[in-house]
């Protein structure tokens, strides 16, 4: 690509024959903030670990502005990192972390002053200089991170679930902010979570990563909306997966009925995964629906309330702010724009 | 590659440093001639020498006895005074710690010289007796800090959930308090066991004459020059070292390995 | 468990054995035997600032620091390639770097003798290559071999052990941040393996300075450092209250220098990393 300031292709990285990450292919452009996301042990770390140069890739190149950086160590690179747990040096006060990336670089001492004090300020902790980073709290720590790394004016910044170790409330303050950072700064920001709302929140395009390998890349409404498999489909948000077959272009058999979709394009009889989310399942009465089931459980949920209806042999998760009471027949109705067929991905 | 290959080599080297002296040593155990300057041909002269000289014969003796005797007492008496210790309000436990401390950090030839004026201003006589209680006294400590972290660690609720499911405080005792203590307490014993038997410099202040320990020997007779039959008595020592810790090893990983077992099996 | 008596017997045995002794010593320190009696006097003490005896201590001092820098120099990369995480046969190695501590301490001084003396292994080796024999026994190499053999593993392992300890992602921060790894080295692994590092010294210093076997064996029988002088007030000369009074000074000096080394270690351990 073209725009790309940082091109992954067909990137493989093995411990011992074993392969944390396969075949990533991957553009970053200027600006982006883009979030890698999977459950723990999908590869994501490694892939951000093969960007900061702190592994090198058992196969495939990276390019960093055209150029091959594939063993070029980590004190080369135009990148900085936030690491898990902040990685701050103990020994050292605010000011001395901070600094260190700007005494490397032998900048005059009057223009180090000046540079971190304004980041310290940038990340709202004005006067800390003097402070240890082991009496500061975790917040605290995290910020410091962050400004110790933004202090080097990187043309990328890696994040490694940086607010990981935050409580909620916490983390959700930090997630604005980062956000907030990143647009004035201007800088691309590379972002490793688990978490699918923190994605959802902050990211201008999603990697969902599974078992090593690049399971979709689009932006957020995309991947939530339109997921490509099954996998993403339940990692992002909550869904109804089941099992189906494609008739014909537009007709899957579902649980036993013939219902009408919007999706074309796949083999007559190809067996696929029908995903459907909670909030799009409609209870109606019943009969006026496409299937007849009973409602076995339902909890308040806050906004709204999380119901089971159970119906053809299945359970169906749905949300609405209308309760039905535990027991009652109901319907079930669904618009074929909601109804998202996948090809079937192997047992994972 | 190649910085590997350096420091496989700088390891090599700081082993043969470590190593060689007593290799050298072990080798001159089996040489006939007296004189170290050849090679004269392959002997157990020297063993069978040692095995028939008393003075070695009764130092081992005492080396054995002293380390057995004063690392199970040490550790019996280490191990009370640790329970006594952690269950102190925090002004008399810093004191009892600090002194339970001075034997540690003491110089060796300090604590010897202290221990001799006691026991004459005791008007004990230097011997066998005086040469026990001295290593009892400088074992006790190293038996309270080994067990002492154990007892901080546990969990009071093992103890409280013991006496809620009906033991009695003795029971809950011996069938929980202690098995869980108990790798402190084992390590406080071979460390003393090991502290006993290397032991120099306090015992050659407090013991008298006719009870040597092996380390009192070997002194007197290297100070009178090299001496095949020290030759020999060391490669035994070294040997039976590394027997021992081959043995524990082995018994430690095998405990690791049932560990793991049972507690796989617990899930 | 409320088991307070359990230390009473562990109070009784440290106040005979601990605390008692050490009266002891301090009175025959502060007194002196004369016709009239015991004097209470400060004699003793003055007595060791004569010329003779000062040499000794400063001699003690110096070779002791010595061994602890050569441990120290020898030490440190030994126990940094231990802790490499890409070290094969990890457990075997630092094994073999313990062992050598179960050794009996006279036998492993008793092995220098073997190696060093006139007709030696290392004279040997020097004879066949046609090179003259040296006298390596009884003089300050000699010694300094002994002490550095004997404590170089209690120099290696505190270091090891902080290292090992140590975070690696601090390792990988710094490089993010530009520094090479002589850099990275400087600024963050040495400072953040001090307080092993003050161990190390503290365990290798402390015996140095105080033994009289390795001086004795080693360095033969005119050779005094401050244990032999201890060793010859009780043993030969008889005069216990010089010699307790040495004993009282050489006890202060380590526990000085013990406490300035705790210190700096509390004080970089104040954030609790490990």
């Amino acid at each position: 690509m073209a725009d790309a300031l940082i091109s992954l292709y067909n990137v493989s990285k093995d411990y011992n024959g074993s392969e944390a990450i396969t075949d990533i292919t991957l553009h970053i452009t200027k600006n982006e903030f883009l979030t890698m996301l999977g459950p723990s042990g999908c590869g994501k770390t490694t892939t951000l670990r093969v960007i900061g140069g702190f592994e090198h890739p058992s196969k495939g190149e990276i390019i960093f502005e055209g150029v091959n950086i594939n063993n070029l160590p980590p004190y080369k690179r135009k990148v900085n990192t936030v690491f898990q747990k902040y990685a701050l040096f103990p020994h050292m006060n605010v000011y001395e972390n901070i600094a260190f990336g700007l005494k490397i670089k032998k900048m005059d001492h009057s223009d180090i002053e000046k540079k971190v004090s304004s980041i310290l300020e940038l990340v709202a902790l004005t006067g800390f200089e003097k402070r240890s980073v082991n009496s500061l709290s975790g917040g605290q720590q995290q910020r410091i991170a962050i400004a110790r790394a933004l202090v080097n004016e990187p043309e990328v910044l890696l994040l490694d679930e940086p607010l990981g170790a935050l409580d909620l409330q916490l983390r959700k303050e930090m997630q604005l902010e980062l956000k907030a950072m990143q647009k004035r700064l201007g800088i691309t920001f590379v972002y490793v979570t688990h978490d699918q709302e923190e994605a959802l929140t902050m990211s201008d395009t999603i990697v969902v990563m599974n078992q090593g390998q690049i399971q979709q890349i689009g932006d957020p409404e995309i991947v939530y909306n339109e997921p490509v498999n099954s996998f993403v489909a339940g990692f992002i948000g909550e869904s109804n997966i089941v099992t189906g077959v494609m008739l014909e272009d537009f007709q899957v058999e579902l649980a036993g009925k013939n219902v009408r979709c919007t999706d074309k394009g796949f083999f007559r009889n190809e067996v696929v995964d029908v995903v459907i989310r909670p909030e799009d399942l409609k209870i109606v009465k019943e009969s006026e629906g496409i299937f007849n089931g009973i409602v076995k459980s339902a909890i308040f949920k806050g906004v709204h309330y999380e119901m089971v209806v159970f119906a053809q042999n299945i359970n169906w998760i749905i949300h609405s702010t209308r309760l039905q009471p535990v027991g009652m027949n109901v319907g079930l109705n669904i618009d074929p724009f909601d109804i998202h067929i996948m090809k079937k991905v192997m047992a994972s | 590659m190649v910085t590997g290959f350096f420091k496989r080599g700088y390891l090599f080297l700081m082993f043969v440093f470590l190593y060689a002296p007593i290799i050298v040593l072990a080798l001159y155990s089996f040489n006939s001639s007296r004189s170290r300057g050849s090679w004269d041909g392959f002997t157990f002269q020297w063993y069978l020498d040692m095995f028939q000289d008393r003075h070695i014969l009764a130092s081992l003796y005492y080396s054995i006895i002293i380390g057995v005797a004063a690392s199970l007492v040490a550790t019996v008496v280490g191990t009370a005074a640790a329970f006594g210790i952690h269950n102190m309000k925090s002004l008399p436990q810093s004191a009892a710690m600090n002194l339970t401390y001075i034997p540690v950090l003491n110089p060796d030839i300090v604590t010897g010289i202290s221990f001799m004026l006691l026991f004459i201003f005791l008007h004990i006589r230097l011997g066998f007796a005086t040469l026990l209680l001295s290593h009892i006294t400088f074992n006790i400590p190293y038996v309270i800090l080994s067990v002492l972290p154990r007892i901080k660690q546990l969990d009071k609720s093992l103890y409280e959930a013991a006496l809620d499911l009906g033991a009695t405080p003795n029971q809950g005792f011996h069938k929980i308090i202690l098995p869980e203590i108990m790798p402190g307490v084992i390590t406080g014993l071979l460390l003393s066991f090991t502290l006993s038997l290397d032991d120099f410099v306090i015992s050659f202040f407090t013991t008298g004459s006719g009870v040597s320990n092996l380390s009192i020997t070997i002194y007197s007779m290297a100070r009178r020059g090299i001496n095949p039959k020290i030759n020999a008595l060391s490669t035994l020592m070294f040997v039976c070292v590394l027997i021992l810790l081959i043995i524990v090893n082995v018994l430690m990983s095998r405990q690791q390995n049932s560990n793991n077992s049972r507690r796989l099996g617990n899930v | 468990m409320k088991k307070n008596w359990a230390a009473y017997p562990y109070i009784f045995w440290i106040v005979i054995f601990t605390v008692v002794p050490l009266i002891l010593l301090f009175y025959f320190g502060l007194t002196i035997k004369d016709s009239k009696g015991v004097v209470i006097t400060l004699a003793n003490f003055k007595r060791f600032g004569e010329p003779v005896y000062i040499k000794v201590l400063i001699r003690s001092l110096i070779l002791a620091a010595e061994s602890t820098f050569l441990c120290l120099l020898l030490g440190y990369p030994a126990a940094m390639i231990l802790a490499d995480r890409k070290l094969n046969f990890k457990s075997t190695m630092i094994l073999l770097m313990v062992l050598p501590m179960w050794m009996n301490f006279l036998v492993r001084t008793y092995a220098w003798l073997t190696l060093l003396e006139k007709k030696g292994i290392i004279n040997m080796l020097l004879g066949y290559i046609g090179l003259p024999p040296l006298n390596l026994l009884y003089n300050d190499f000699a010694v300094i071999m002994g002490m550095v053999y004997n404590f170089l593993p209690f120099m290696v392992l505190p270091i090891y052990s902080v290292l090992s300890k140590m975070d690696h992602r601090l390792i990988e921060a710094a490089e993010d941040l530009g520094a090479n790894p002589l850099y990275t080295f400087r600024k963050v692994i040495f400072p953040l393996s001090l307080p092993g590092v003050t161990s190390g010294i503290t365990m290798v210093f402390m015996p140095s300075v105080t033994t009289f076997v390795i001086s004795r064996l080693l360095g033969g029988g005119q050779y005094t450092l401050i244990g032999n002088l201890i060793e010859e007030q009780f043993l030969t000369t008889g005069d216990w209250n010089f010699g307790s009074a040495i004993s009282i000074i050489m006890m202060l000096i380590i526990l000085v220098s013990m406490g300035f080394a705790s210190q700096y270690e509390t004080h970089q351990e104040g954030g609790g990393l490990w």
